[in-house]
């Protein structure tokens, strides 16, 4: 009988359902991997999280491989129902991890208003510009004129730009990375935790099976490379036009404030009711 | 919350996290609900759902009454499941039936949904709060030790967030211990069979209704919600002119309460069903009696009259 090897973070995991299903060279690994060591950094109990997801590839991040309580709800569903979460239990880390389809896509309202809240969630959005999980359709952060299972003959919407969606929405933290920048992403993942209010990280990850090979980038690797060539320091991109941006992906942190929290906000009128 | 998708996903986030909790909506926003309220059935998260009834399809006649969401409630959502829902005819029995709207909750862990209409909900009257101490509450069953939180017993004990025991919730087909499993047959039986039976062997329990002159009686009528104040009317009026008719009020709509229904229509010669609908329910009351059952059906917003279900059933028998 094999066991387990021993790692400093399989402590972390439910190592009863390892391997994990992601595929060859999929980016979703490497997030949880970053994601661990940051619990393992921050010195975070994991009793402390309750990590909330939606369906898809992205979802899968945490639910279940994370050792932690886990809501693994209805597709694009998972902020409202973290927000239930943490209204209930506003001390806890709620976390939320799903992908650009299910975040920005069936649940876009939902990501928007929670932004607008600045309820304390911690949301992770994975963005492989495509629904991955049910075969590569178009998404809200597909490029245009990309070639999708659902637009055989180029994508004519243009994507979203979710993480300046996000900030003008009203987030206390916002920033960009990608799978490529894993030390600048793990640095982003702990000022995130580290938020009161609604923090978000866009996070571009690479998508082999259902985007890469659609796009001419068979390899996961081929992609990450990507990234680093066409990524720009958001401090950098303020000194060029919108032209020289359109084939740029600005990373970075888009914002960092403080405004009220939304449990705080109830909590303070649920004490005045009370008298 | 941005719409009433997000309500009900709230509610059941709030369930896992330790709370009791509800929402309330009108026919256009229990539509939208019915995907999470499947995913309440499937993960077995006790909370309530009060559907103000109103005239649809669609916007229909805006804030006007209807009970036109009878079959909606036990099958809007897709999938075998079972379904609570109980109907109240007063303010008064509103009020009373919310406490053991969350209690059938908390017992059958099963979402419960209060079939109220737009004549109820809108209507003003005296209600008498009962003293807090007098209210029989149950308690949510957590588990002790280290149970299964989706199987083994017919009902399992729950484990919440924030219980050290990173329980795992999920809307897919799971294991008893919670973990997802699609593809294999008997998982899904297992399961599906189990969520179903919580609800039909727990009937005698549920279904509560009213009966009033069933000692002796002719003929049957059938109501529920706010249809039931009219009819009673007319049940006093067409006794004193010698019509011997027995009235049979629904107070639990789903589990469907067959046996009553049954035993009583069996002694009918004619049974009567006003709704303020094309005649849903009284559809499910002919599968259970090979008499005429009449359905006494009105739309457009606006309760029966005393004299409209008189006249119904004078000009039928």
């Amino acid at each position: 009988m094999q066991t387990q090897p021993h790692h400093k973070l399989t402590k972390y995991l439910r190592t009863d359902v390892l391997p994990n299903a992601f595929c060859a060279g999929c980016g979703g690994g490497t997030i949880l991997n970053i994601f661990c060591n940051v619990l393992e950094e921050m010195e975070i109990d994991p009793n402390e999280i309750i990590a909330v997801t939606g369906i898809g590839c992205s979802s899968w991040i945490p639910s279940p491989y994370l050792k932690v309580d886990t809501l693994h709800t209805t597709h694009g569903r998972a902020i409202a129902f973290a927000t239930g979460v943490k209204v209930m239990k506003p001390k806890k880390r709620v976390i939320v991890i799903a992908g650009d389809g299910d975040l920005s896509g069936i649940g876009g309202n939902h990501l928007i208003h929670a932004a607008r809240r600045n309820i304390g969630l911690t949301v992770f959005l994975v963005n492989n510009y495509i629904y991955g999980m049910t075969g590569g359709q178009v998404s809200p952060t597909t490029p245009y004129s990309v070639k999708s299972s659902t637009t055989p003959y180029g994508n004519v919407e243009r994507p979203f730009e979710i993480a300046e969606l996000v900030a003008a929405a009203g987030a206390d933290y916002v920033s960009r990375w990608s799978t490529y920048h894993i030390f600048q992403l793990k640095k982003s993942m702990k000022e995130a935790l580290n938020k009161n209010g609604f923090s978000f990280i866009e996070i571009t990850s690479q998508c082999p099976t259902s985007y890469g090979r659609r796009v001419g980038m068979r390899n996961g690797i081929d992609q990450l490379l990507d990234f680093k060539e066409k990524s720009i320091g958001i401090k950098k991109a303020e000194h060029l036009s919108s032209a020289e941006l359109e084939e740029k992906m600005i990373v970075g942190k888009l914002i960092d404030r403080n405004r009220p929290e939304f449990t705080d906000g109830l909590r303070r009128v649920n004490e005045a009711a009370a008298g | 919350m941005e719409d009433e998708i997000a309500s009900l996903g709230a509610v059941i986030g709030a369930v896992w996290a330790g709370g009791k909790s509800m929402t309330a909506t009108s026919g256009p926003g229990f539509s939208l609900m019915q995907e999470n309220l499947g995913y309440a059935c499937m993960t077995e998260t006790p909370c309530v759902i009060v559907n103000v009834q109103r005239s649809g399809p669609s916007t229909g006649q805006a804030t006007k009454a209807a009970q036109g969401d009878v079959l909606q409630a036990r099958w809007g959502t897709h999938g075998d499941h079972e379904m609570i829902a109980l109907s109240p005819h007063s303010v008064q029995e509103t009020f009373d039936i919310m406490i053991d709207a969350f209690n059938l909750s908390e017992k059958y862990r099963n979402p419960v949904i209060i079939l109220l209409d737009g004549e109820i909900g809108h209507i003003r009257e005296k209600i008498v709060f009962p003293d807090p101490d007098s209210i029989e509450v149950i308690p949510r069953n957590i588990a002790a030790g280290n149970a299964d939180p989706f199987g083994g017993e017919r009902i399992p004990p729950m484990i919440e967030f924030g219980m050290n025991q990173q329980v795992h919730v999920t809307g897919s087909t799971h294991k008893p211990d919670g973990m997802r499993d699609v593809s294999t047959m008997e998982v899904h039986d297992t399961l599906i069979r189990r969520i179903y039976d919580k609800i039909d062997s727990g009937r005698e329990d549920i279904i509560k209704y009213e009966e009033h002159f069933t000692d002796d009686f002719d003929y049957l009528i059938i109501s529920y919600g706010a249809t039931a104040r009219p009819t009673m009317g007319a049940v006093l009026s067409l006794r004193e002119q010698g019509i011997k008719i027995g009235f049979l009020r629904y107070i639990t709509i789903w589990p469907f309460a067959n046996r009553i229904t049954k035993s009583l229509c069996a002694r009918a010669k004619k049974v009567f069903v006003p709704e303020m609908n094309l005649g849903q329910l009284s559809r499910e009351i002919q599968r259970f009696t090979d008499k005429e059952v009449v359905s006494i059906s009105k739309i457009g917003g606006v309760c029966h009259t005393i004299a409209e279900i008189e006249e119904a059933v004078v000009s039928n028998i």
